[in-house]
């Protein structure tokens, strides 16, 4: 049994080192793209931006002042169970996000859609977004915080098989660089592709793409995994980099998911994590035991499953 | 990596002389000193839509609005907690920028990509007033640094934390860089057809999309703002 009091002290730190800490493989991917930036105003926006990492985790202050909208990703093991259960969970969450939004401090950006009211703690109706999944084995719990930026560098289009490979390509091409002009994305940043499901699922698994796996980690269909490559290298060549000036820093790795889709369409939506990747995750054991880490590992065999069968042997071997 | 020896990097007053601001190029890199104070939608909203006097003396307390909800708490005790300070976007608030210099008489719009120069030509330039873009975005834990101290907040019960009009002490406060200059050119502007110059290759190959929507360009030069 999970005990409570750990699930929500843990949901608090990972909400602080979300906003605090750069993960490492994305600090590592942009240092790398600030070698080879040539643009001089680009240049100089990266290497403000590295700077920013170090005062952020000295200071221990938030790396951006804009929190985004934080929300939780949740994975339990099949055989995990928390004390006072689901709801008791749920609740930890929004008491987590409310206190670390007062605590670190955090910007409280959520308000009511129409009346603009606010709690001033990053909590209200249907927020923070928490999401389940789960996996074959284990009595853990996984939480995952992610602060992503809530305006800009996200989009959607119904594509049609008829469009192919280049009608992704140019849709792709086009968010880049509508949003990436004036740097309304906050470039260069991860981007995730969603392709097929339905239109709210291919929104869903983009953003888990941006925001829920790491730089340099492929999809296992090779021919997804060159794709990916192919729109990092061609997502650099525009010629726009950080804060949309010459340069051509846009993409730090570019990740991309699918569902299967009707036979007809192609759904295809991009989204844009930013210039502090904010995530951070935990694994609670059933005995208490924390680990922290900043790969949240989601997209597991498991999780990309083709068919109805998942045989045990399969599970005990590949499941994280 | 590129030097970045090549930028003027300037300190300016947050009260700054005309002098000041025309020696100042699109690009140059500002810190600032002074005090300066956040308004955006909500501030505007009240101040120029619905006439309600403003609860602080501008521009004599200030000449800088900064687009910008901080990461800031107020504690029990009334004192306040500040964290990073990040700007937002600035586009969004053309249709009040006008009067709301009459109103403030600020010389400085500081905030995230600026506006267009249409708005600078039409607003700015006859206020005296530039824009500084911050930088990033965001560098909120730079700019958090630069903060002295919290001089006051204003309409907080009014507008929540988010919007309510922070007046901060700042010092060596940045990165900025010059977005508009005082003839009301745009650096943006100036990178962005750049830019377009060069998009047609990358798109070779492609067509547009079977389905079309209401409002989509397929001119690559046009602007989301």
């Amino acid at each position: 049994m999970i005990p409570l009091d750990i699930l929500e002290k843990t949901a608090v730190t990972l909400m602080e080192k979300a906003a605090i800490e750069i993960p490492e493989d994305y600090l590592e991917g942009l240092k790398k793209a600030a070698d080879v930036e040539d643009g001089d105003l680009s240049s100089f926006v990266l290497q403000a931006m590295l700077e920013n990492y170090e005062a952020a985790k000295e200071d221990r202050r938030a790396m951006c002042g804009d929190t985004g909208c934080p929300r939780w990703y949740v994975k339990m093991g099949n055989e995990a169970q928390v004390e006072g259960g689901p709801v008791a969970l749920e609740t930890s969450l929004r008491r987590a996000t409310a206190q670390a939004t007062n605590g670190v401090p955090l910007r409280p950006n959520r308000v009511h859609p129409l009346w603009r009211t606010d709690h001033d703690n990053n909590v209200g109706i249907n927020a923070p977004e928490i999401e389940f999944a789960f996996e074959p084995e284990g009595d853990w719990v996984e939480l995952t915080t992610v602060h992503k930026g809530g305006l800009f560098g996200t989009d959607y289009r119904m594509l049609f098989p008829s469009d192919g490979i280049e009608g992704i390509k140019r849709f792709y091409l086009d968010s880049l660089v509508a949003f990436g002009k004036r740097g309304l994305s906050c470039q260069p940043a991860i981007i995730g592709i969603g392709l097929g499901g339905s239109k709210d699922t291919c929104m869903v698994l983009g953003k888990r793409a941006a925001c829920l796996r790491t730089v340099g980690d492929r999809n296992p269909d090779p021919r997804i995994a060159e794709l990916e490559m192919e729109f990092k290298e061609l997502g650099n060549s525009i010629g726009m980099g950080a804060m949309g000036f010459v340069g051509k820093s846009m993409v730090i790795d570019c990740h991309i998911e699918v569902g299967y889709c009707h036979t007809g369409g192609m759904q295809m939506s991009v989204h844009a994590f930013c210039l502090s990747s904010r995530r951070a995750c935990a694994r609670i054991y059933g005995d208490g035991r924390v680990e922290f880490r900043t790969d949240p590992q989601w997209f597991t065999p498991y999780q990309r499953r083709e068919t109805v069968e998942w045989p045990a042997t399969q599970a005990s071997k590949k499941s994280a | 990596m590129a030097s970045n020896a090549s930028f003027k990097k300037v300190r300016l007053k947050t009260e700054p002389s005309p002098e000041d601001l025309k020696a100042l190029e699109l690009g140059d890199v500002v810190y600032l000193d002074g005090t300066v104070y956040t308004a955006r939608e909500g501030v505007y909203r009240r101040a120029v839509e619905e006439h309600i006097p403003l609860p602080l003396e501008l521009p004599a307390m200030s000449g800088a609005n900064f687009h910008c909800s901080p990461a800031a708490t107020i504690r029990p005790d009334g004192t306040f907690n500040m964290g990073a300070v990040t700007a937002t976007a600035s586009f969004r608030f053309s249709k009040w920028i006008g009067e709301w210099l009459d109103l403030s008489g600020a010389k400085l719009i500081l905030g995230k990509g600026g506006m267009s120069s249409e708005d600078y030509k039409k607003h700015f330039v006859p206020h005296g007033a530039i824009y500084l873009t911050t930088v990033g975005y965001g560098t909120g834990a730079l700019l958090g640094r630069g903060v002295k101290s919290v001089k006051d907040v204003f309409w907080r019960d009014e507008l929540g934390l988010a919007q309510a009009m922070w007046l901060i002490e700042v010092e060596n406060f940045g990165p900025f860089i010059v977005e508009s200059d005082t003839q009301g050119n745009s650096l943006f502007e100036r990178e962005n057809a750049k830019i377009s110059a060069g998009l047609s290759k990358a798109y070779e190959g492609t067509k547009p999309a079977v389905l079309k929507r209401f409002g989509e360009t397929d001119d690559r030069s046009d602007e989301l703002i």
